[in-house]
């Protein structure tokens, strides 16, 4: 199925960005790892190197459930877990990278636009999560 | 010192507390603050931003939380609309606790000394 086929390619993507550039240095990851204490270096400082490894790791494992249950027709609470926390990130880099206003169809995307396949991506994204949060929501 | 702790993993109580009174106590004169030193309070925001969905961010302030569908949802529309809104209080510590869950689930969140 065409679907599976897109998802299949994200987590690794989501994966090699996380692990492969400098997090500070990598403006589309700032939504990942926002400054605690956006006013006050030292703190902000202090406060990621207290937390960075652990939430660099949280996301990491919830790639790694999403790849192992990539192919299942059913998924566990936990598995959905963490396919939304996956998601979620890939929303959170794909939305800054491409710059995302609140409401998508104030966009006007024509043909031959660059972002016209991201967009696409995006808007299936928060579709499918959608469906996710409605599914946890309901256990 | 600060100690390093996981995100997943709550705070222990702080080593710092002092005695709070919890009766009330009826004087002449008020009651004298420089015996109880207070914790400075601070405060967790989280901001608007324009890529979460509301019912994401209804659903990650009831697992974090444990508020119910509608204390999660008001506090959903408060951050919409207002632009930020204060999800929770308390120590230094347990707010970076807030903080960092909440930068766990992809929301914008920071921190700053209630006034």
């Amino acid at each position: 199925m065409a679907e599976r086929d897109v998802l299949r390619t994200l987590p690794g993507q989501l994966r090699e960005l996380l692990t492969g550039t400098d997090v500070a240095a990598e403006p589309d990851l700032r939504r990942l790892f926002p400054p605690a204490y956006p006013d006050d270096p030292e703190k902000a400082a202090e406060y990621d190197g207290m937390v960075r490894d652990d939430l660099m790791a949280g996301r990491l494992s919830a790639i790694e459930v999403m790849e192992r249950t990539i192919d299942s027709d059913k998924l566990s609470e936990d598995e959905l877990l963490a396919w939304l926390s996956a998601i979620n990130d890939l929303r959170l880099v794909l939305g800054t990278r491409l710059d995302v206003p609140e409401d998508l169809s104030e966009l006007d995307v024509r043909p031959g636009d660059l972002r016209a396949e991201g967009l696409a991506l995006y808007a299936y994204l928060s579709i499918f999560e959608e469906d996710a949060v409605a599914a946890l929501s309901r256990s | 010192m600060r100690r390093p702790y996981g995100v997943l993993m709550p705070p222990t109580a702080p080593v710092e507390t002092a005695p709070v009174e919890t009766q009330p106590v009826e004087v002449d004169r008020p009651i004298d603050e420089t015996v109880v030193e207070p914790q400075v309070p601070w405060v967790v925001i989280v901001w608007n931003d324009p890529i979460n969905l509301m019912s994401y961010v209804v659903f990650v302030f009831q697992k974090l939380f444990g508020y119910n569908r509608d204390k999660a949802t008001k506090l959903m529309l408060d951050v919409h609309q207002k632009g930020k809104a204060a999800v929770s209080h308390g120590t230094r510590e347990k707010c970076e606790f807030d903080v960092a869950r909440l930068h766990a689930h992809g929301l914008w969140a920071t921190m700053q000394k209630e006034r």
